[in-house]
């Protein structure tokens, strides 16, 4: 098997005997990203389970961010398929919602913290559709399901980390999506608003919505997610948190870069 | 030369004044507006790139037009070539940026300079061309008003009128780009098309203020609108008003102004008028602008003070510093004497709980936002929200009494 042409091959064979389920909210193909030669993503297959709340996990520059990008035609992928709700993806973008990681986006741009929310609704307003007093009530709601009621009018500089975080969520929260995707939202918060982004997506998950956030912490996997997809550029393994999240899996995602003793530490499904 | 001036801001000063005036003021606008989503997008630079790479355009046309046997200072024709070569020089900003290992600064220099170079060698040429003959066309790098024809008039209103049009159908899009493009693509948005199309908006406006302000200056009608509206409010449909309104005046200002005296050209005055606004701006804005930022520095120094006294009271020390015993007089929080009233000890026992809460919060929260808010002055309910704060207090337990 050192040959690569045979190992593409087999990987190709694999990808065709992978059926994708008709509810599966997001089901990925195949998919490769590269920039330059150098493939940031490698023929990787996903399938989130339907009302599930996933978790993307491996180290840094696995390609986690890339795949999400990618998935949405935000980066432009060399190859694969991607379907949500058993469809080709770009058909229902209007049913997927995607959060960006918040260090994307200028913090001194002259805008509100509302306004923020109202891009959210931006599908339905278009180009000249005026905002109305009912899109201004719907915004204050979701600003009021991650506690952000009260800085609704707030220049989004004067925010914090954390409270950044939460008004991507609650633009989000306003697109009433089926499918949340969202990039490392807990990096860098603050435990108070780690609690109210983990509780407004159990929300979501109550309300039979999936959500997929690619998420570095390893230690909370357990807790937050019940399905897990481990990457490092290729597919390393996929499935329930119950069965995959486990010692060899996170040894084989992460290599010699995870101390045994690390892992030791995390709180491991029982095997 | 004031009368000459209030004539021309009446519109009084004759006929070509007038028209130039109009036409400058219709250009301010749509430049100041479509110049936001530039500086918005933070792309204010390429905007110099395609300015100076309309004038192969303008010299190619020329030719063609003479060659053709039609006149060459028709000026529909000269604008239609430098939009043609303006367009091939982003379209090479574009392809350098991207394709190749080369950053957008190096790829604006030199699409910059080469398409410059290239067009002042066409002037050249045409000027030994039709020897005897003023071609006029190095009026295009500085603008020149003083043979304007009402059709050239025209041609900027309607271009004006156009661009302003196209502002107010895409500035939603436009913005959301702006602000967040990873964003807008998953919302249905073509990132790409849409820069195309502000790039797009920014080529008019530069095509048509050719003949006013001409190519050099173009940038600057572009970008001191916006950035002199950033100044005055936080929210990006006010600056792009505030900024077509900063434009237009400019733009009538200026050319009212090099209408009242002999010799003042019309395009710098334009761009000096505007950069007044800019200075005026920067100077006095509330909120981002310097006399603003030198009085919040005074008052909070004042809030230090009182923050200084109102933990000596808490703790029960005496205060000497004359600045602390008058800040905490006048709020009446001390009596003359010194000894705090009920309101004063009621404050202090609050300061102290926010103090324990903040030292709390930045032990908690590794973040630079929230450590960086911390000024033990700031109403700790205005940087954190109220579940932030329970969670302080579930902490750090019930308060202590009041002193």
């Amino acid at each position: 098997m050192s040959n690569p042409a045979l190992e593409l091959a087999s990987e190709a064979g694999e990808q065709l005997a992978r059926p994708v389920p008709a509810d599966s909210p997001l089901a990925i193909r195949g998919l490769t990203v590269s920039y330059g030669e150098k493939p940031a993503v490698f023929s990787v297959d996903a399938t989130v389970p339907a009302r599930s709340m996933t978790a993307i996990i491996g180290p840094n520059g696995a390609g986690k961010s890339t795949l999400l990008k990618a998935a949405l035609g935000i980066v432009p992928r060399l190859s694969g398929r991607v379907l949500a709700f058993g469809v080709p993806l770009a058909q229902v973008m209007h049913r997927i919602a995607y959060v960006p990681q918040r260090a994307s986006v200028d913090w001194d741009f002259p805008t509100r913290v509302i306004d923020v929310v109202l891009m959210g609704l931006y599908r339905e307003l278009g180009l000249l559709g005026l905002v109305r007093r009912h899109h201004r009530e719907r915004a204050l709601a979701c600003l009021e399901r991650v506690g952000m009621a009260e800085f609704a009018g707030r220049q989004i500089g004067a925010l914090s980390g954390g409270q950044q975080q939460r008004v991507f969520l609650a633009r989000a929260l306003a697109q009433d999506a089926d499918l949340y995707l969202l990039d490392e939202p807990f990096a860098g918060v603050d435990a108070a608003t780690e609690r109210a982004i983990i509780d407004v997506l159990k929300a979501l998950k109550a309300e039979k919505r999936a959500v997929v956030c690619v998420h570095h912490d390893l230690a909370t996997v357990t807790d937050y997610f019940d399905h897990v997809l481990l990457i490092n550029v290729r597919r390393i393994a996929e499935g329930p948190v119950a069965s995959t999240f486990t010692a060899e899996n996170l040894q084989k995602t992460y290599g010699g870069r995870l101390a045994t003793a690390h892992i030791d530490q995390l709180k491991l499904p029982a095997a | 030369m004031f009368a000459l001036f209030l004539d021309a801001l009446l519109l009084q000063a004759g006929y070509n004044a007038a028209l130039v005036a109009l036409g400058a003021a219709l250009l301010g606008m749509a430049a100041g507006a479509g110049g936001t989503f530039l500086f918005l997008r933070k792309r204010a630079l390429v905007s110099d790139a395609v300015a100076h790479a309309t004038l192969p355009g303008v010299g190619i046309a020329f030719i063609l037009m003479v060659a053709l046997g039609g006149d060459g200072r028709n000026l529909p024709g000269l604008l239609l070539g430098s939009a043609v070569s303006a367009g091939l020089g982003l379209l090479a900003v574009q392809w350098i940026a991207g394709r190749t290992r080369l950053a957008e600064d190096v790829a604006i220099g030199a699409v910059l300079s080469v398409f410059f170079g290239f067009g002042i060698v066409l002037l050249t040429i045409i000027q030994t061309m039709t020897r005897g003959y003023q071609a006029g066309l190095e009026s295009f790098l500085l603008g020149s008003t003083a043979g304007m024809l009402f059709q050239d008039a025209v041609v900027i209103a309607v271009g004006g009128a156009l661009a302003a049009a196209f502002v107010v159908v895409f500035r939603r899009p436009m913005t959301l780009v702006a602000f967040d493009p990873e964003f807008s693509a998953s919302s249905g948005i073509d990132v790409r098309r849409m820069d195309l199309a502000m790039m797009g908006l920014v080529m008019a406006v530069t095509v048509i203020g050719l003949k006013i302000v001409g190519l050099i200056l173009i940038v600057a009608m572009l970008i001191i609108p916006p950035v002199t509206a950033r100044f005055w409010t936080e929210r990006s449909e006010r600056v792009i008003l505030i900024a077509g309104l900063v434009g237009g005046l400019s733009g009538y200002l200026g050319a009212a102004l090099s209408a009242s005296a002999p010799n003042l050209p019309t395009g710098p005055i334009i761009v000096l008028v505007g950069f007044a606004f800019f200075l005026v701006s920067l100077l006095l804005a509330p909120g981002r602008g310097v006399l603003a930022a030198v009085i919040r520095r005074r008052q909070f120094q004042l809030r230090v003070h009182r923050r200084q006294g109102l933990l000596a009271l808490a703790h029960g020390e005496a205060i000497f510093d004359p600045l602390t015993l008058a800040v905490l007089r006048r709020e009446g929080l001390i009596r003359q004497d010194g000894v705090a009233t009920e309101k004063g000890r009621a404050h202090a026992a609050k300061t102290l709980r926010d103090e324990r809460r903040w030292a709390l919060a930045r032990r908690l929260y590794q973040d630079e936002a929230v450590a960086g808010r911390y000024d033990g002055l700031t109403p700790i309910e205005t940087v954190l929200t109220r579940d932030e704060i329970a969670e302080l207090d579930r902490r750090l337990g019930p308060p202590a009494p009041a002193i």
